[in-house]
């Protein structure tokens, strides 16, 4: 078989995957590296993280550097701050997501289709828009600088019960008939039946809520005035400006930072990776 | 059917009726109160005399004086365009081009995703600050980089726009309209297209990945290879998922901030107000800005943007939606 082909096209083959592999492996290292160059700066001395041209390594890596950092503002207060408001953010987004995901998908009832529509129209609105009012109204309501203003706002959201109400669209009606034979109500069936089945879409809508409350900044910095309720990344981001010439320090505080979702996303990639594909479909 | 059959069922109707509007209560308190309410209040305020204390009606005089009387308004709205054209084809041109390449060698896949996907999830101010440190003048990879080939800049502190930046080292001289956007714009575009590629890449794998085998397959006996193979049957197979990823990159660099804010030197948009983009520009009217321009005339200038995103998107839809082909 191959002494059909001619000598070039042999040769191809072989070269054409270590080829696209060698292409793929520098372009991938070319994405990872300022991460890597993150945590090359953390572990370095002032004098090496301030050496030009750069060292790339430094000579013993100091650990001491995140300690320092870790007290140089209180980190420990964002950590606890934004785990708080990514939480609660996540449980209300899938509670409400979970009940309006089964109305949608499930009931029949008068105005569904506008509701639904109305809903997918909130999507349009851009943040820009609704900030200047919503910061408005969270000042009048006494919200300003609270875990309040950092969390009732971003408690529910479209793209979760879109989500959902497509997986209860999904689900065999016959399920339902036959606990409905079996003489049980709706509300009972949503808690012993659908939600249970519904976790990878909860699951899906949890970790995006959870990702885009961790990582956001505009809202945060607006709403909040002191340590108290601020979360990591507008701490981080103070903490920038504090110590713009202490670059081994700013990068221990931007690693550490960093840290929790990079192992968030390590343990659950599977579920953003295809809860991003299952969005796009629908 | 006997009446009595009737009634419970009409009964039972109302109920279910009446149970969904109870659970949809929470989630539609929150996105009335938080997203329609916002939305209409911003129609309103943005009619109003709004600087340090609310004031009176004063009718469409914010939007006149933001598209007359406010060359930072459109130097905004151009930075904003500028990071628009940037970004998003960049994006789309690289994204499609990595999917193409992983699909080509699976084995792997899984590490190479996951290489590429890091920037788009983790902490967006940490990835900042580290590129923000890479882009330092005095200490920075850029410039020792650079310095190979002879070269010194200020990248993130550098005003000039990159096609006079060009034309200088080729000493030539450019008009100041034909400038472009400035490095320090430029630097801030690479930045968001290393981050939003890992997206970008993930979504069209999966679209990739929809294409029947049997389709390729035939082509490819047919005797089409490399570019035509590419160009007139797989793109045109994945362009619902391109024209997908077109609309919502064009509506988020439209309303990016995180990138700008923290890569900007001074964090308004600097140097010179040649990254301060248009959210920028919106956030600043109503906090540092306010006694001059204010809430009002900061929600005349999103109300502006909402109708430019709208419009472009359904042009999009217009345009380019019907040349997209749906299987």
């Amino acid at each position: 078989m191959t002494t059909v082909l001619p000598a070039t096209a042999r040769r191809r083959s072989r070269l054409r995957p270590v080829l696209v592999h060698a292409l793929l492996l520098g372009l991938g290292v070319a994405a990872a590296f300022p991460f890597i160059w993150m945590v090359l700066t953390s572990l370095k001395t002032e004098t090496e993280a301030l050496a030009f041209p750069p060292v790339l390594f430094p000579a013993s890596p100091q650990w001491d550097n995140y300690r320092e950092a870790w007290v140089a503002a209180p980190f420990g207060r964002y950590f606890f701050n934004t785990a708080f408001v990514s939480l609660s953010v996540t449980l209300s987004v899938m509670f409400t997501a979970l009940l309006a995901g089964y109305a949608f998908g499930t009931l029949e009832f008068p105005g569904k289709q506008l509701l639904f529509t109305l809903y997918l129209a909130t999507m349009m609105i851009p943040f820009e828009v609704i900030l200047i009012p919503n910061f408005l109204l969270v000042s009048q309501l006494g919200w300003y600088n609270s875990y309040r203003a950092l969390i009732i706002p971003w408690g529910a959201n479209v793209f979760s019960v879109f989500l959902l109400t497509q997986f209860f669209r999904s689900l065999p009606r016959d399920y339902l008939e036959a606990a409905q034979l079996d003489g049980c109500g709706h509300w009972m069936y949503l808690w012993k039946v659908a939600a249970p089945l519904a976790r990878p879409a909860l699951a899906t809508a949890g970790l995006f809520a959870f990702l885009g409350s961790w990582n956001s900044l505009l809202w945060p910095l607006l709403v909040t005035e002191d340590d108290s309720v601020r979360p990591i990344e507008v701490g981080l981001r103070y903490f920038l400006e504090s110590e713009a010439f202490r670059p081994h320090l700013l990068m221990a505080a931007s690693t550490l930072a960093m840290l929790p979702i990079l192992l968030l996303f390590l343990v659950a990639q599977r579920t953003f990776v295809e809860g991003i594909a299952a969005g796009v479909k629908g | 059917m006997p009446a009595s059959y009737t009634l419970p069922r009409a009964r039972q109707r109302r109920a279910e009726a009446l149970l969904a509007y109870l659970l949809l209560a929470p989630s539609a308190i929150l996105l009335v109160g938080f997203g329609f309410w916002p939305l209409v209040n911003a129609g309103w305020l943005s009619l109003r005399e709004w600087h340090t204390v609310p004031a009176g009606f004063v009718g469409l005089s914010n939007y006149g004086q933001a598209l007359t009387a406010e060359p930072a308004f459109w130097k905004s709205l151009q930075v904003t365009v500028w990071y628009v054209l940037g970004t998003v084809p960049a994006t789309l041109i690289l994204g499609y081009g990595l999917a193409e390449l992983l699909l080509a060698r699976i084995r792997g896949l899984g590490f190479y995703r996951t290489l590429f996907f890091l920037p788009y999830v983790v902490s967006p101010v940490a990835a900042a600050a580290v590129w923000k440190w890479i882009y330092n003048p005095s200490f920075g990879l850029a410039n020792a980089a650079a310095a190979r080939f002879g070269i010194h800049s200020r990248w993130l502190f550098e005003d000039a726009g990159v096609f006079r930046l060009a034309a200088n080292s080729l000493h030539l001289s450019l008009p100041s309209w034909a400038e472009g956007p400035s490095l320090a714009l430029v630097c801030i575009i690479g930045v968001t297209v290393w981050q939003s590629l890992g997206f970008a890449v993930v979504i069209l794998l999966a679209g990739l990945a929809a294409i029947p085998v049997e389709v390729t397959d035939a082509a490819r006996l047919d005797g089409a290879r490399g570019w035509p193979l590419i160009r007139y049957v797989r793109l045109p197979l994945v362009s619902p998922t391109l024209f997908f990823l077109l609309i919502v990159f064009t509506i988020r660099a439209f309303q990016s901030f995180t990138q700008i804010y923290v890569l900007s030197p001074d964090g308004r948009g600097g140097p010179n107000e040649t990254t301060r983009n248009i959210t920028l520009y919106i956030v600043q009217s109503f906090n540092e800005n306010a006694a001059r321009l204010g809430p009002g005339y900061g929600a005349a200038v999103a109300m502006v943007l909402f109708a430019i995103i709208l419009v472009l998107t359904l042009v999009q839809f217009r345009v380019l939606g019907r040349q997209v082909h749906y299987q």
